[in-house]
């Protein structure tokens, strides 16, 4: 299993575009909005964390062919899964590995376009922690996207449609807590939703993924 | 007969129709397919025999 | 009569819809137009809302059929998952675009009633934003099933999305709810949207009420009878498909 995740993560770093695709996505994302609304910083404050969480979803949701379509391609999967491993494990690993090489990178970037944007300071805990808190959740609720469109050809916009209403959710309260603590409100309620999401995936979702992917490689 | 739908005549008429039309379309598209799966069984089993 | 899993079978499933589909059809056809004609010509207008109250008998059917539909195919789901029965499988893929209507009928009706109530084709409303990602999971739900050429792939596939997308349409809905009270006061909106919701009884008065009620009904079987008739196609299709896999092996 550690070595499934270490191959992952070796792959995603030597193929270059895998590592670095979703934060210059993030980076188009940010520097583009104020060009459409306006650089007034007022506005630019408001719309800040949604527009953050706005631009990691995307950059996350870019990324999500990726997670399982090369090793269906050539054959890996096929091995893994005739392998002792369990296949929840497997999935498992693999969401982990795109969160490593996608969620994580964002987090760490996130402040610093947070500056771009004209957060206000007390916002870049709870932005960071809310993006901490929630890309895991859409790394897990990725994989089962991945894994229900693994077997179609050029499933990417397919991908896209399955997976945008599972992530409303996660966006929601993971928006609403970066914007309640942008603007110094009560985040209990929003951090509560966001974490029992993040964990409530992270807990049952591998399920159903290795339960689609066996469907798939039937 | 017709009722006096006063200024809102466009509001219900629109939402009227439009459903009317989405409705009839669902089912003239199901009929259709229907008909044609039919056809096309009864030709294939034809075949057969 | 016998177990209800008897019309699991395709021929049998096909015999009792060609003996049931016309009768369903026509007493479905009679409650819808007597319900929308009493409803449309023979309703008073409601004082606060003058004669856009017509539009219910339309509204509140087709949005409560969008929601039963879904909740429709998750049981059908579940069965095929569990029992392995074709013809549920296949009568959940006949009910989604019947699904797909009715959520459009809801929300196009709604737009149209919320232009001159509330002075806006559309509210970032909870109830409005529900449907709306309702009607996405209609979309990816259709979308999956046409993408998969292995038949039973594509039936096991789509009850997992449809069983995985009910938990989070359930979520979506709180989370909606939730965001929308976050962000603003939606005191009156509320108000508005509660005559076109769940608790329409205890808003509407008798004289809306019964209309109303041979609408729904009519709605429901007109339901009944087109997911009959679709997976009667769908049997067909299936059939037709097969036996041509046989001639070419022959």
């Amino acid at each position: 299993m550690k070595a499934l995740l270490l191959r992952d993560l070796k792959l995603a770093f030597r193929a270059g575009g895998g590592f670095g695709l979703g934060i210059a996505f993030f980076l188009i994302v940010v520097i583009l909005v104020p060009f459409s609304v306006g650089p007034e910083s007022g506005l630019l404050t408001k719309i800040a964390p949604g527009v953050l969480w706005l631009g990691a979803l995307l950059a996350c949701l870019l990324s999500l062919d990726r997670i399982l379509a090369l090793d269906w391609e050539d054959g890996t999967l096929d091995l893994v899964a005739t392998s002792p491993l369990p296949l929840e494990g497997v999935v498992s690993v693999k969401a982990l590995a795109h969160w490593i090489t996608t969620g994580v990178p964002l987090v760490v970037a996130a402040p610093v376009f947070g500056v771009l944007l004209n957060l206000p300071p007390q916002g870049f805990v709870w932005l960071v922690a809310s993006l901490a808190l929630g890309t895991p959740a859409l790394s897990v609720i990725g994989t089962f996207g991945a894994a229900l469109t693994v077997g179609i050809k050029r499933g990417g916009l397919l991908l896209s449609l399955l997976i945008l209403p599972l992530y409303v959710p996660t966006l929601i309260f993971g928006a609403e807590l970066a914007r309640r603590g942008a603007e110094g409100q009560d985040v209990t309620t929003p951090l509560l939703m966001l974490a029992g999401i993040t964990f409530g995936v992270i807990a049952l979702l591998p399920f159903a993924s290795a339960l689609v992917l066996r469907m798939n490689l039937r | 007969m017709m009722p006096d739908l006063g200024k809102y005549a466009d509001t219900v008429l629109s939402s009227y129709a439009v459903s009317l039309l989405l409705i009839g379309g669902l089912i003239w598209w199901s009929l259709r397919a229907a008909r044609k799966a039919r056809a096309d069984l009864d030709d294939v089993e034809g075949r057969r025999k | 009569m016998g177990s209800i899993w008897e019309y699991a079978n395709p021929v049998k499933f096909s015999q009792t819809v060609s003996r049931f589909l016309l009768p369903v059809a026509t007493i479905a056809a009679i409650a819808t137009v007597v319900g929308l004609i009493w409803g449309f010509f023979f309703t008073p207008d409601d004082y606060r809302q003058g004669a856009t109250v017509k539009i219910i008998y339309l509204h509140v059917p087709a949005a409560l059929m969008a929601i039963n539909i879904w909740f429709m195919m998750l049981v059908t789901s579940l069965i095929w998952l569990v029992r392995r029965h074709h013809v549920s499988a296949l009568a959940a893929k006949a009910a989604a675009p019947v699904g797909v209507v009715m959520t459009l009928i809801a929300l196009w009706t709604g737009a149209v009633w919320g232009q001159p109530m509330w002075g806006t084709w559309w509210a970032w409303d909870p109830r409005l934003t529900s449907f709306l990602i309702l009607f996405l999971f209609y979309l990816g739900y259709i979308a999956l099933w046409e993408a998969i050429d292995n038949p039973d792939t594509a039936a096991d596939l789509t009850a997992v999305l449809c069983i995985v997308g009910s938990v989070f349409a359930m979520l979506s809905r709180y989370a909606v709810n939730f965001w929308n009270q976050g962000l603003h006061q939606g005191a009156s909106i509320m108000r508005a949207g509660a005559v076109t919701g769940g608790d329409t009884e205890e808003k509407v008065s008798n004289v809306f009420f019964y209309p109303l009620m041979m609408c729904i009904i009519g709605f429901v079987l007109f339901f009944v009878a087109l997911v009959l008739l679709r997976t009667r196609t769908e049997i067909h299709k299936r059939r037709t498909r097969a036996l041509l896999a046989r001639e070419r092996l022959a």
